[in-house]
């Protein structure tokens, strides 16, 4: 009887968009917990559902586990990590790891998860011995010791990180049978505070000329990018601390540069040296790489704001949906050029839309995590989530992204994304 | 070069001189003052125009010989069918379907190899080589690419003369604000 009238009160819903996708409000009507929900699962789901456990589990007959000076995940959780870690041939840090979406939820990444892209593997730094170089032309070039850093008054904001790269197997002529996390994962979000690189140009008295300067990493490919002094004068932050704790080795320990809505690259890692310079420097990964070569062989150079993006992290490939019944639609948005003004998403292959709701707080350049209430049928569909941002700029289906560069671009993909739901419940990357 | 940078120097110490009446915010200053010599020891990057170039040069046959040592193994012979990146070849080929960036094909200004491979190479070595033995294989590298001649050499005065073959078909999104001499 029970199941009958939780379908009733489904039935009753408005359908906001084609095939299932409910009223935002649907699940608050009538309290969330009544309602039987479908679930999700990883990869080859078990049937250990069937057995009942015990009425007195063993964690209640023993002392549980003691104190410990750090806290770990739950050993259950132990395959959930970054993943397709791939270096280039010969190397081990010379390449990239990716932040595994479908198995998150909320707009932070834990610090262990955040994606790497290291040019040559990650340095240990003392904090004791480092220092910050500030030159070029300034008035007074100046040396910052970490420990000075930590006295200067400092900001906390919450970022999201993309490589500008994420997303490229996409421009490929067919879809990677790859996890949500392996194929979007190059970008994650924290908190990140840190002292604004402003108060320490104006301390070095930077001359009204220079219009760039040029950050440099310590590690052994000295990474370097050219960064223009407007973004350097306006939301650069010098980040020491990443959710809360000073940054992990792999994001740049002990400090490093971050530019809100820039493409990640740009953002070095274990900072030593700002030069203040009146052009760029021209550096390999601001030519060579990180440039966008476009269909007539011409090359857009410093695109720096990664674009208005979404894609549903639950159902995704390397989920299983778990029969018929009724789903959370769940996803994350971000845009580099502002915040999140709305996300739609459509269950009936983009025919129909319906707009997801925003989990608070929806921030400028975070991951903004947007849910949706879907009824599954059973029968094969394609999902699609569609981006907004505050600039009024959408996400463009993957054909007019590529009619307009071509696909030989490489970084900043930022399409609409279709996922195929069958009727096993497998969910497949497709290009619809 | 110097006498340039001293007159920059000059002109912020008016320009900020001038200033210090307005209201300046207290920070803490708690930078050291550096030092020239220190700056050197850490100033490595290179600017397209050539600025920060050291001295030193080399040929591309003296090149030659430390790209067999030192390179090869991963770049492939003559810049070609290594494991890494190719740097060889690939003109004619960006507005195709399989596009082959390289140094020769790809690479706007020849004054970033020398920046490049100073700072980051070999990849197993980085800061391991001579300043004449980047030239050199700088100075290998342009000319395996048929953009300087084998018997030309890659110095501070050369190296931003040359020409890159792509380097025309960049659009900078961001300005540029050329430097005014």
């Amino acid at each position: 009887m029970r199941p009958r009238r939780r379908d009733r009160r489904f039935d009753d819903a408005r359908d906001a968009a084609g095939n299932g996708v409910l009223d935002r409000r649907a699940f608050l009507r009538g309290g969330a917990g009544a309602v039987a929900t479908g679930a999700f699962m990883a990869y080859a789901p078990s049937d250990a559902s069937a057995a009942s456990p015990p009425e007195t589990p063993s964690g209640m007959t023993t002392p549980g586990a003691p104190l410990s000076p750090y806290g770990s995940p739950a050993t259950f959780e132990r395959e959930v990590t970054r993943t397709l870690i791939r270096s280039q041939p010969g190397t081990t840090g010379a390449g990239a790891s990716r932040t595994p979406l479908e198995a998150l939820e909320g707009m932070i990444t834990p610090s262990g998860l955040h994606f790497e892209r290291h040019h040559n593997g990650v340095p240990t730094i003392d904090p004791a011995q480092h220092q910050l170089l500030i030159h070029g032309m300034v008035a007074r070039p100046l040396i910052f010791t970490v420990a000075s850093l930590q006295r200067y008054p400092m900001e906390s904001r919450i970022h999201f990180l993309e490589c500008s790269g994420n997303s490229a197997l996409m421009y490929g002529a067919t879809p990677p049978t790859l996890t949500c996390g392996q194929t979007h994962g190059l970008v994650s979000c924290s908190e990140w505070t840190g002292v604004p690189l402003r108060l320490l140009l104006e301390e070095a008295g930077v001359d009204p000329r220079a219009d760039w300067v040029l950050a440099e990493g310590a590690d052994a490919a000295a990474m370097s990018r050219s960064v223009p002094m407007a973004k350097a004068m306006d939301d650069a932050m010098l980040a020491l601390y990443q959710n809360g704790e000073r940054l992990r080795p792999e994001n740049g320990y002990p400090v490093r540069l971050f530019l809100p809505g820039y493409e990640g690259n740009m953002s070095v890692k274990w900072l030593r040296r700002i030069k203040v310079t009146d052009t760029p420097t021209m550096t390999k990964d601001e030519t060579s790489k990180y440039t966008d070569l476009r269909a007539d062989g011409t090359s857009l150079m410093f695109t720096y704001p990664m674009e208005v993006k979404s894609v549903i992290t639950r159902p995704a490939p390397g989920l299983k949906m778990t029969g018929p019944g009724l789903y959370e639609l769940s996803g994350i948005a971000w845009s580099g050029r502002g915040k999140i003004r709305k996300v739609e998403v459509s269950a009936d292959g983009g025919q129909t839309w319906a707009e997801a709701v925003l989990a608070a707080p929806v921030l400028a350049y975070a991951l903004t995590r947007f849910r949706i209430a879907w009824k599954w049928n059973g029968a094969p569909t394609v999902l699609k989530s569609r981006a907004t941002d505050d600039a009024g700029r959408v996400q463009p289906t993957r054909d007019e992204l590529i009619a307009q560069q071509g696909a030989n671009v490489v970084y900043h993909y930022h399409a609409i994304q279709a996922w195929r739901v069958e009727s096993t419940g497998e969910v497949k990357n497709v290009y619809a | 070069m110097c006498t340039r940078e001293a007159l920059a120097v000059a002109t912020c110490v008016i320009v900020f001189g001038g200033c210090a009446g307005t209201a300046p915010r207290e920070t803490p200053n708690l930078g050291r003052a550096a030092t020239q010599a220190e700056i050197a020891g850490w100033d490595i990057s290179i600017a397209p125009d050539g600025r920060g170039l050291p001295r030193g040069a080399g040929t591309p046959a003296d090149g030659a010989l430390v790209y067999a040592q030192k390179c090869q193994v991963c770049h492939g012979d003559k810049g070609v069918g290594g494991p890494n990146d190719r740097l060889v070849g690939g003109q004619g080929t960006l507005a195709s379907k399989t596009p082959v960036r390289t140094i020769g094909s790809y690479w706007p200004y020849a004054t970033t190899v020398f920046d490049y491979v100073r700072r980051s190479m070999p990849f197993f070595q980085p800061h391991s080589l001579t300043d004449s033995e980047v030239y050199a294989v700088t100075a290998y590298l342009l000319s395996l690419n048929g953009i300087i001649g084998e018997q030309d050499v890659m110095n501070a005065e050369t190296l931003p003369k040359v020409k890159m073959p792509n380097r025309d078909n960049f659009i900078l999104v961001q300005p540029w604000k050329p430097r005014v001499q």
